[in-house]
């Protein structure tokens, strides 16, 4: 793959903290509340966690067990009620550049070519058209669309669209990549072959990525690390290591350490499922 | 979803799978530039079936148009009258002649020319007025408590039922004609400009957010784009309707434009002047409404990329 954008990644992101090891995401005591009185959701409740610089994480829970809410957080689109985030010691209180972000609809501006959605996060940043376009294209031929640069994101189906977003969150060099449930409209052949190409981008970049899903596979095949969320209140319940090699193959679904984790998160999640549904019944 | 039954390479290049084949990502891109040169080929077709079909709506809209004539004259030849009296309508001959006859007379062109300018100077106030106050209500809340309230109750009332108060209101008759004619205009492209701004997905804004947009950038780069083909299309109705009013206003004084022309028509007994100006007004309505579309055509190439 292209070694200049990876070498580019690293001195870009080495000039931004001058430290070698840089990702870390510090969620400390966090909790999120949304209303007040009566209708009182506590999204997520006092959860602390770390992140290592370059690991794969999975949050894995139930729909609306908040987990979407914490990677919000990361992002800084969500304010907590109390506790704090930390990403590489700076505390998160804005959206922001450093920490690139994949939505789970279609995100491009549709009213820009797919060159110029990846270049608008360079754009912001002060460079200028040249570097803009150059940037772009280097991202663009990363994930194998050069062909399609012109195109408008309307064109294109939906899993190009999810690698232009990928892309375009990369160009601004992000010390973290937060994606929240990104293949989750796609189907299920595009969505493996996502999975793989992220796995690529990831292992060639070192970036930390902070992956929210609620399919257990995905979390398994993807992830260094799963942290399964517990609904109302949001918390974490479990913490697993994935030690299945690298790089991953889809074969590895069969093998006996995937199969075990799968009936753990299984558990956990069905565990959850059912304490929501008898909330409901009652 | 199964990881097992799937390999690294997947013959199946039907266009939708294009996404799968550049994955791995250098590897592969020869499937992408088969599907995109495929694509490429299939378009002229495509393009001479459109025309095809383009032609076809011309001629039975032509063909129509010509039938309504016919039908017009017989009317009028036959003198029919029954409820609708059609004893003093001008024949379609009789109204050409007469068309014919003022393509001669400078004063003719004086009354386009005079209407066309009234249009301009409105239009174009409320176009920048309007787009404006559709933003900004659009984007605050305070704005849009403090504003809403006068769209609501300006906006039903009728250019007709402004005229007297313009005329009090305003120094010169010209400057009624073209405020009742700014009014006209003003209110769909506000309205549609709002609605526009209210559409903007959230996440494009979130994602903007993300990507290191200040509330400047987000708005120049994110609502604005996103707001544009509401706004265009506020600014094709805002034209029609400024014609509307704009004939309101030149009807009850005026010594000039277009719908003055019509009126004194009428007052003269000159039947098909009377029939001659309504054309005229609906030409240029037209022709100006088609005008705006164009000019907003390049700025939503976008829109009409989308399958």
């Amino acid at each position: 793959m292209s070694a200049d954008v990876i070498s580019m990644y690293k001195n870009k992101t080495k000039q931004n903290k001058g430290q070698d090891k840089q990702g870390r995401i510090d969620i400390q005591g966090v909790s999120i509340v949304f209303g007040s009185g009566a209708d009182e959701n506590v999204a997520v409740k006092e959860t602390s966690l770390v992140i290592n610089p370059g690991e794969f994480v999975c949050i894995l829970g139930p729909s609306g067990c908040g987990k979407s809410t914490l990677l919000n957080s990361v992002a800084g689109y969500v304010t907590p009620s109390s506790g704090q985030v930390l990403v590489d010691d700076e505390k998160i209180t804005n959206p922001g550049p450093d920490r690139g972000m994949v939505f789970q609809q279609y995100s491009l501006f549709p009213w820009k070519t797919v060159l110029d959605n990846i270049a608008f996060g360079p754009k912001l940043a002060g460079c200028s058209p040249d570097e803009c376009s150059s940037i772009a294209n280097t991202f663009l031929a990363m994930i194998g669309l050069t062909k399609i640069a012109d195109s408008f994101p309307g064109e294109l189906s939906g899993g190009m669209q999810q690698r232009v977003g990928i892309a375009r969150a990369l160009a601004n060099y992000p010390r973290v990549l937060l994606m929240d449930e990104p293949f989750g409209a796609l189907d299920a052949q595009t969505r493996i072959m996502m999975q793989e190409s992220l796995l690529n981008i990831w292992s060639e970049f070192g970036i930390t990525v902070l992956f929210v899903t609620h399919d257990v596979d995905e979390a398994i095949f993807l992830a260094d690390r799963i942290l399964v969320m517990s609904a109302s209140p949001g918390s974490v319940i479990a913490d697993l290591k994935v030690d299945l090699e690298r790089p991953r193959k889809p074969e590895m679904a069969t093998s006996e350490e995937f199969v075990k984790l799968k009936k753990q998160c299984l558990g956990y999640i069905r565990a959850e499922s059912l304490k929501a549904f008898e909330q409901i019944e009652a | 979803m199964s990881i097992t039954s799937v390999g690294n390479n997947i013959e199946d290049r039907t266009p939708d799978n294009q996404v799968g084949q550049a994955v791995e990502l250098s590897s592969d891109k020869q499937g992408v530039s088969d599907a995109r040169s495929a694509e490429l080929k299939s378009t002229p077709s495509l393009l001479e079936r459109l025309s095809a079909l383009q032609l076809q709506s011309f001629f039975v809209g032509a063909l129509s148009l010509l039938v309504g004539i016919f039908i017009w004259h017989l009317a009028t030849k036959y003198n029919f009258n029954y409820f609708i009296n059609f004893e003093n309508v001008p024949s379609p001959v009789k109204v050409g002649g007469s068309f014919i006859t003022h393509l001669g007379d400078p004063e003719f062109y004086i009354h386009i020319a005079v209407s066309i300018r009234r249009i301009l100077i409105a239009y174009s106030i409320a176009v920048v007025l309007g787009v404006i106050t559709g933003v900004i209500v659009g984007r605050s809340k305070l704005a849009r408590a403090a504003v809403l309230p006068y769209i609501e109750i300006v906006r039903p009332i009728p250019a007709v039922a402004w005229i007297p108060l313009a005329i009090l209101m305003w120094p010169t008759e010209e400057s009624s004609i073209v405020y009742i004619t700014f009014l006209g205009a003003l209110f769909p492209i506000i309205l549609n400009t709002l609605h526009g701004v209210d559409q903007t997905p959230d996440v494009l804004i979130r994602a903007a957010r993300s990507l290191g947009a200040s509330k400047f950038a987000v708005f120049y780069h994110v609502v604005l784009p996103a707001a544009l083909p509401s706004i265009a299309a506020g600014l094709a109705i805002g034209m029609g309707i400024s014609w509307f009013s704009l004939l309101a206003g030149e009807i009850i004084s005026g010594q000039y434009g277009i719908g003055y022309f019509t009126w004194n028509a009428y007052s003269l007994i000159n039947y098909p002047d009377i029939v001659v100006g309504m054309l005229i007004i609906g030409g240029l309505g037209t022709l100006s409404t088609y005008l705006i579309k164009l000019m907003m055509k390049p700025a939503l190439r976008w829109k009409e990329k989308q399958r």
